[in-house]
């Protein structure tokens, strides 16, 4: 990847965690580790990769994406926003009822969001019925849908890595965002996922493991995926860190479903070089 | 096997048989429409438009939850999604998909189960299907609808290309008799008054519609007068006619092949509650689970035939007219 292009990406995954977490401060409630720890990966999809047109919104030929761990909006909202596709000052009425930002993605509410999401494991399925409508209808465009490595505990993401292998969907590309961490402690702890990548090869998916905040990493990755031939389905296994960018956020499990005090939000800006953007929690 | 006893000499029609028949008819100018199925084909006859049109059929194998998911990702790029299994791992396995990935979404999925209500028979509970209505009609955004027969499914299914958002039809494993013209022209939302009567108002749908039928006709000739209301769509329900019913005869009845708990029985009580309560009568299978057995020893069994129709519509009108 041009060194250029990169050090751009690094920036813009830079603004979005300022405007995760000040929307989250300002919200008061909201899913903060998960939604830093899949920035790059959506930094890189929103500003690289996609085919989009935010002032079409639902052009038929786009990419879609579907984020399956729906709890990251958040960060998905921030891409949505710095994109165009909806103003800034909407993210800091996130889940308010007088904001269209739910907890978790909306489709019919937000524009730009694919699929509603949010009850984890139902993503994957969504993704590979898109991909097999479009190929259906002869379209190039692409799926993306990306995953928790919580989430994989859900069976339904087993029928659908059956159905995406059975129905040969190779414009389908699935990451998961391995953090590590889930509600209720480390993943390891709660319900062992691992070995990820060999569950997934053995499910007839190309398979590839990479550092999930190393655009340049992510970027081979992609291409690799692209350039192979065959018809299996993609899948990016991005080991990443829960709360990336902060210190004192990074691999915390408390900070799965809490949000940063103003306090924290002052010390938070402080690493990222961002100022707080809206004093006082509502 | 079969509904004979209760019908005889009567023509009997299977509503799958009908629902694949009207898809294939209208996939052939609409290249949009696809169907899936969770390895029931045969028994649902959606293979039988797997082999019309191999490339737009699916099936996912025995994952009815990612059959919901596979097809709202296919609403999502455009595709007209028909997605079949038997009525309970339809609306219970899948439950929580259809929830959020087609209601909340609004997505025009159509999801047409067979399999429906008791008279799937020997299977036992773990196939029968009581419970649908309540889980499916709970549900922002959906539609809910019962054909009485293969022509109004023929209707349900031509017109269901025109609705918008989600939809829920419960068809029988049974093949039942039919009452509607072939040319039926049916509309989602409107229920209808199959026969006239001003001392008892029957409400029913599915199979119980011709059942009720056939009891309004004894009662007829003990000289009580029973309306029967076929209400095929249950969500949104048509309320006028119910109180309409409840007004002009001030005694419902309610018949149907599901719990009597959050089915049509359940729809109507709330409307009549609300506006104009009169005495209502529930019929349906009670709080319970059923057991194995033919379709017409478990009617039987459960009180849901056309005498026990007209025994408890007369009870209903003795304790209040007579």
């Amino acid at each position: 990847m041009d060194p250029k292009e990169q050090s751009r990406l690094v920036e813009l995954a830079r603004e979005s965690r300022i405007l995760i977490l000040n929307m989250l401060t300002k919200a008061g409630s909201g899913h903060t580790g998960g939604s830093l720890s899949v920035v790059e990966i959506l930094a890189y999809l929103y500003f690289h990769k996609m085919r989009l047109r935010p002032s079409e919104p639902s052009w038929p030929d786009r990419d879609r994406l579907v984020l399956s761990k729906g709890h990251a909006a958040p960060a998905l909202y921030t891409m949505l926003a710095m994109r165009g596709f909806i103003p800034k000052d909407v993210l800091f009425r996130l889940r308010r009822v007088d904001g269209s930002l739910q907890g978790h993605p909306d489709m019919l509410r937000t524009p730009g969001v694919d699929a509603s999401t949010g009850s984890l494991g139902q993503g994957l399925s969504i993704a590979c019925g898109m991909a097999l409508g479009l190929r259906l209808s002869s379209s190039d465009s692409k799926v993306y849908a990306i995953l928790g490595d919580g989430e994989i505990q859900e069976g339904q993401i087993w029928e659908a890595a059956m159905s995406a292998a059975h129905y040969k969907l190779k414009n389908l590309v699935a990451f998961i965002d391995a953090n590590q961490l889930q509600i209720d402690g480390r993943v390891q702890d709660v319900m062992n996922v691992e070995p990820i990548a060999a569950k997934w090869e053995s499910f007839g998916w190309n398979v590839q493991e990479i550092d999930g905040h190393d655009f340049a990493q992510i970027d081979e990755a992609i291409a690799a995926a692209e350039a192979r031939d065959g018809d299996k389905p993609n899948m990016i296994v991005a080991r990443t860190t829960k709360g990336k960018g902060v210190s004192f956020i990074e691999g915390k499990v408390g900070f799965h479903g809490v949000t940063p005090n103003m306090d924290e939000l002052r010390a938070a800006m402080k690493e990222l070089g961002g100022s707080v953007l809206l004093e006082g929690k509502s | 096997m079969g509904l004979g006893e209760f019908c005889q000499d009567r023509k009997l029609v299977g509503l799958r048989d009908v629902y694949v028949e009207t898809l294939i008819e209208l996939a052939k100018d609409n290249a949009d429409i696809v169907v899936l199925d969770a390895d029931l084909s045969s028994s649902t006859r959606t293979g039988r438009f797997a082999k019309e049109y191999p490339d737009r059929f699916f099936n996912m194998g025995i994952s009815e939850q990612d059959m919901i998911g596979t097809a709202a990702g296919l609403a999502l790029v455009g595709k007209i999604p028909f997605a079949s299994t038997f009525a309970i791992f339809e609306a219970g396995r899948a439950w929580e998909q259809i929830r959020l990935s087609l209601c909340l979404n609004r997505l025009p999925v159509k999801l047409v189960a067979s399999h429906g209500g008791l008279t799937v028979g020997e299977d036992g509970p773990t196939h029968h299907c009581t419970e649908d209505i309540a889980l499916m009609r709970v549900l922002p955004n959906m539609t809910v609808v019962l054909p009485m027969d293969a022509n109004e499914m023929r209707g349900v299914i031509r017109k269901s290309l025109s609705l918008d958002g989600p939809l829920y039809v419960r068809g029988s494993r049974e093949n039942l008799p039919v009452v509607n013209p072939p040319d039926m022209d049916f509309e989602f939302g409107k229920g209808r008054t199959l026969r006239q009567g001003n001392d008892i108002a029957i409400i029913a749908c599915g199979l119980m519609v011709d059942f009720s039928l056939q009891a309004s006709k004894m009662l007829e000739t003990e000289g009580i007068g029973a309306r029967v209301i076929n209400m095929s769509t249950i969500k949104p329900l048509d309320k006028e006619i119910v109180i309409g019913a409840a007004r002009e005869t001030g005694l419902i009845m309610t018949v149907e092949e599901h719990s009597i708990t959050g089915g049509l029985g359940s729809a109507v009580c709330e409307t009549l509650c609300e506006s104009s309560p009169v005495p209502v009568k529930r019929m349906g299978t009670m709080d319970r689970f059923a057991v194995s057995g033919s379709p017409c020893r478990l009617l039987d069994l459960y009180g849901l035939t056309p005498k026990a129709i007209a025994e408890n519509a007369r009870a209903l009108y003795r304790d209040y007219r007579g």
